[in-house]
């Protein structure tokens, strides 16, 4: 099933409400169950599938952009006695696994955006359960920096996963418990494996909610705690609304994207794409009051923006493409340029670094392999050195005329752009290595000849003019054959070294662990947990522990 | 360097005019190439003139010219059979497709291999081979000796060819390393073990030529059906050359033979200074084990990539009419460590070095048979035979257990104890050695153990000076 789109808009919104009363916005969660012709499954008790989250994915997005203001965000359900049912269940059960791996690292990246809003832009979330939370609903929970439950003697949070279904909640719920949340292990163990759940005082005495109040009181304790929440955040006197167009794109034949500077160009038969960044010959804008006026139209952040779309499809719609050619051409110097705004202290720049930051934390997570090429025109330079440096290789031409062939480093790649596991991708790259680090930046601004930044550590491998096709089509078609099941997993552990963070472990230990999970019988086989739920009989498992 | 007119200089069907990157290879690899040559090529006879072929085209009449030549100045060629429109892959999963006229990405690692380790072969059998010419038993087999050395140096930059043409990068490292490595070298062996042992006497040197070069006979007619375009032009080429190196043998064993059963009407060989006919048997067995070896296991998962994916088929494959090898079997009889013998069915895929092991052992029986043929005519009842192939194996299935000549199983104590009846012992090299002590110069002579050829080199005749010294050389 290829997903048209993965964009939205309020007024398209079919499961969520947003609505904001001046320094507070409300997402209401009331999730159409729809009538079962166009997808197999029908999305009851508030349970969502990859649509119903796109569009939570546009509203955390959306508030940051249009609603700068906004300090708190109010996340509740539309329905009786139910916040959140999770992920639904005939919905994963009917799935391929590629989708379902697929379709978690997109709710993973969505909870992280809300911790990210509150993080970065200010915006704190309360989460008012007005109802049950279970599974992927206290998952949705555990991502707002609090939790209100309603004490109505049946209303609880719970992770029904292992018991019900012998999977795990896959949406950072066990690694929000313990690591965010800070619930003991012993207390997680036994909450986890239980599958009704924890309500009321226990619930906040084992931590897993921050308060619990009464049906009769609960509205006027949410609307409490989230003007607490919005006294609290801190937010930017400099902030300006502005509208987050939709990303312009043709679609060429075959599938090919083309956006304004980033072309998407598929070779499904070699199981190959090549996205070729196009910077424009000026650099645009001189100041960020001259960039804010352009908004997503702004060179930069339409770029990015551009590149998360397109990883999107990848992902989704284009799954057997397993190898993706970075290129970047044009003048490294108006990137440069770019940065030289991007780094400015102004809400809108500071908004767009951090946009930037959470597209190429999608980069690093997304399980293809990337192939950076620098050659003649190339410019990957500052923030699109980043990708350079996320890919999993760089071939850098070693031009006998020693000429057009650069790369360049920004003082934005000294820490504007942190990867999951918090160190910068130098600071990764050159893991307890500080001093390559600042060799790296000393060179700020200049443009790097292929020798120096071979020197420098910042290209895998310098072909010459001579070698360079031979060089490249071979890596490239090797790659292609090998198992796409070893490389993911390869690059997943290549690609993070140094510390684990919360994200780190969603998307290593977690999601690994879930991804095995659902390979298994005893998830997936005819009698396995998932395919048994909701049905007549109950599932076998084979006992042995691995 | 970069002045060299390599196109002139290195006779060549391969368009090196126009070819930078071969070029630019060329320009490093060379000199270094030439350094090995003087180093560990053939000692004390780089000054000499001696009396050689040199492959000049790729026609079937008239590829070579002879003359002599110092063998620094041998011009070493590279040259592929005619590329044919159309060729397709004959055999395995990719059967059909348009034969690779570049390497494909994805058997990069699995081709550089297969030609680095049948390139190693090459420089190593020179090395092997170095100080033979001190003990020649005439001119003509000196020159012969030397004729297979710059063979076997141009197979080398055939070789390298490919690999500096099609491997990039790494293909010109592992061109250096072709030449760094040392045949029986503590630190940098060459890869195969057979190939580490010094070949110090004449009658290891035709056992060598006769068994050893056959299994490349047969490695380059496998891998002169690869779905690899130009693997397969160049080794179809290689073996026009090969056949003059298993002549050398073949009939230099031959002559060997005739002279001891012709000896052996009047008395003991050992007395007359002739090598028995049980000695030659030892030798025998030990070089057709050691190159039943060069084949790798019987049963074996990269003999089954190797096919599968393409790249290395059977002997004369384009002549089978069933290309796939799937869904059948191939009878091999293991033996457990107490013995036991058990008859397993391998998938044929993973049964294809034996495959060409079995065309290899057919071929070397024809030899033996004709060996035979002259014992025969000399009127001497002893006949020489092929020993067992379980026999004295250090590789695949039979490696580590201990069998004798007829392929009986027996104890290793047992087999210990009957090692020097069946393999050369230290009194049979002694004995070789000391017939070979000096070599025989004078053009017409030759040493006592040994028969005069049938008839000279390229119609010369026995007497001639098939290799001129100069007067400070040899």
């Amino acid at each position: 099933m290829a997903i048209e789109s993965f964009e939205s808009h309020p007024s398209r919104y079919t499961h969520w409400k947003l609505s904001v009363d001046g320094d507070i916005a409300t997402l209401v969660m009331d999730v159409q169950e729809g009538d079962g012709s166009e997808r197999p499954y029908i999305l009851k008790l508030n349970s969502y599938d990859l649509f119903v989250d796109i569009e939570l994915a546009d509203a955390v997005e959306r508030l940051r952009w249009e609603h700068p203001e906004v300090r708190a965000v109010v996340v509740t359900s539309g329905k009786d006695r139910v916040f959140c049912a999770g992920a639904n269940i005939p919905m994963l059960a009917s799935s391929d696994h590629a989708f379902k791996v697929n379709f978690c690292r997109f709710t993973n990246e969505t909870r992280l955006a809300i911790e990210d809003a509150s993080a970065t832009a200010g915006q704190g979330y309360v989460c008012a359960a007005n109802g049950v939370a279970s599974g992927g609903g206290y998952e949705l929970a555990l991502a707002c920096d609090e939790i209100l439950l309603v004490d109505d003697r049946s209303s609880a949070v719970s992770l029904p996963e292992v018991p019900l279904l012998g999977v795990l909640p896959g949406t950072g719920g066990l690694t929000r418990v313990v690591d965010k949340r800070k619930v003991r292990r012993d207390l997680a163990d036994h909450f986890s494996s239980l599958a009704e759940g924890i309500r009321g005082s226990r619930a906040v005495k084992y931590k897993l909610i921050d308060a619990t109040y009464k049906l009769s009181r609960f509205d006027a304790k949410v609307a409490e705690h989230a003007r607490a929440m919005a006294d609290r955040m801190v937010g930017r006197a400099d902030a300006q609304p502005v509208p987050m167009t939709p990303v312009e794109v043709e679609v060429g034949e075959g599938g090919d994207r083309h956006y304004p500077g980033l072309t998407l160009a598929l070779s499904p038969e070699a199981r190959t794409a090549e996205i070729t960044i196009t910077l424009p010959d000026d650099a645009g804008p001189t100041d960020a009051a001259g960039a804010q006026a352009q908004g997503m139209a702004w060179w930069p952040l339409a770029t990015f923006r551009a590149l998360n779309d397109a990883l999107m499809h990848l992902r989704f719609n284009h799954r057997p493409i397993g190898t993706v050619v970075l290129r970047v051409v044009g003048d490294p110097k108006v990137a440069l340029a770019a940065d030289a705004l991007l780094a400015q202290d102004t809400w809108f720049t500071t908004e767009a670094r951090h946009a930037i930051r959470r597209i190429l934390k999608k980069v690093d997570v997304t399980a293809k392999t990337f192939i950076a090429l620098v050659d003649q025109g190339s410019a990957f330079a500052g923030s699109f050195l980043e990708l350079a440096l996320a890919a999993d290789r760089v071939f850098m031409l070693d031009d006998a005329d020693g000429d057009g062939v650069h790369l360049a480093v920004s003082p934005l790649n000294g820490g504007a752009y942190p990867m999951g596991n918090g160190l910068t991708r130098l600071q990764t790259r050159f893991l307890d290595d500080a001093a390559a680090v600042e060799a790296v930046m000393a060179r700020a601004g200049e443009l790097l000849e292929t020798q120096d930044a071979d020197e420098l550590g910042l290209v895998t491998f310098a072909p010459d003019d001579i070698d360079w096709d031979d060089e490249v089509r071979l890596a490239i078609e090797e790659r292609a054959s090998l198992s796409p099941d070893a490389l993911t997993g390869m690059e997943a552990n290549l690609r993070f070294a140094g510390p684990e963070t919360l994200e780190t472990k969603i998307f290593g230990r977690l999601s690994a662990w879930q991804n095995w999970i659902f390979q298994r019988p005893n998830a997936v086989g005819p009698a396995g947990a998932l395919k048994s739920f909701g049905g007549p009989t109950q599932p076998v498992f084979g006992w042995e522990r691995t | 360097m970069g002045n060299i007119d390599y196109d002139s200089k290195i006779p060549n069907n391969v368009d090196l005019g126009s070819d930078r990157r071969l070029q630019r290879a060329l320009e490093a690899w060379q000199p270094n190439f030439i350094d090995w040559w003087m180093e560990m090529g053939p000692d004390g006879f780089q000054a000499d003139d001696v009396y050689l072929r040199t492959a000049v085209s790729v026609d079937r009449d008239g590829w070579a010219v002879f003359g002599h030549v110092k063998m620094p100045d041998y011009r070493w060629g590279i040259f592929l059979t005619p590329f044919e429109e159309e060729r397709r892959i004959n055999f395995g999963d990719n059967m059909g497709d348009a034969a690779w006229q570049q390497v494909p990405g994805e058997y990069r690692n699995v081709l550089r291999r297969i030609i680095v380790t049948q390139g190693d072969t090459e420089p190593a059998s020179v090395e092997q081979q170095r100080l033979l010419g001190h003990c020649a038993p005439s001119l003509y087999d000196l020159r012969n000796l030397f004729q297979v050395n710059v063979e076997e140096g141009r197979h080398l930059w055939a070789m390298v060819y490919l690999l500096q043409r099609y491997f990039g990068r790494d293909g010109r490292e592992e061109a250096e390393a072709l030449l760094e490595r040392r045949s029986g070298d503590a630190d940098s062996p060459r890869i195969l073990g057979a190939f580490n042992e010094p070949i110090d006497n004449w009658l290891d040197f035709f056992c060598f030529t006769t068994f050893t070069d056959r299994d490349g006979k047969y490695q380059l007619r496998a891998l002169a059906e690869s779905g690899f375009d130009p693997l397969a032009r160049t080794c179809t080429f290689m073996l026009t050359e090969e056949a003059h190196h298993m002549f050398v043998g073949q009939t230099g064993l031959q002559r060997i033979i005739t002279k001891t059963a012709r000896g052996m009407k009047t008395g003991d060989p050992k007395a007359q200074g002739l090598i028995p006919l049980d000695m030659i048997q030892r030798h025998i067995n030990l070089w057709y084990t050691l190159s039943l070896d060069l084949f790798g296991g019987e049963d074996s998962s990269n003999a089954a990539t190797f096919f599968g994916a393409g790249l290395k088929g059977r002997d004369r494959e384009h002549t089978l009419t069933e290309h796939t090898a799937l869904n059948q079997q191939y009878q091999m009889t293991r033996f457990s460590p107490d013995g036991a013998a058990v008859v397993e069915d391998v998938p044929l895929r993973r049964a294809m070095n034996e495959v060409l092991r079995d065309a290899y052992v057919e071929d070397c029986e024809k030899v033996v048979r004709a060996w035979n043929r002259a014992l025969e005519k000399e009127g001497c009842d002893v006949r020489l035979t092929l020993p067992s192939r379980r026999f004295h194996r250090q590789q695949g299935i039979y490696a580590g257990l201990h069998f004798d000549t007829d392929g009986t199983y027996m104890s290793a104590a047992d087999w210990q104890a009957r090692r020097d009846q069946w393999l050369p012992s230290a009194a049979d090299k002694a004995y070789v050695r000391s017939l070979m002590t000096k070599a025989v110069t004078t053009p017409g002579e030759f040493a006592p153990w040994i028969d005069p050829p049938a008839r000279g080199i390229d119609g010369q005749p026995l007497e001639f000076e098939y290799v001129k010294f100069c007067r400070h050389g040899a």
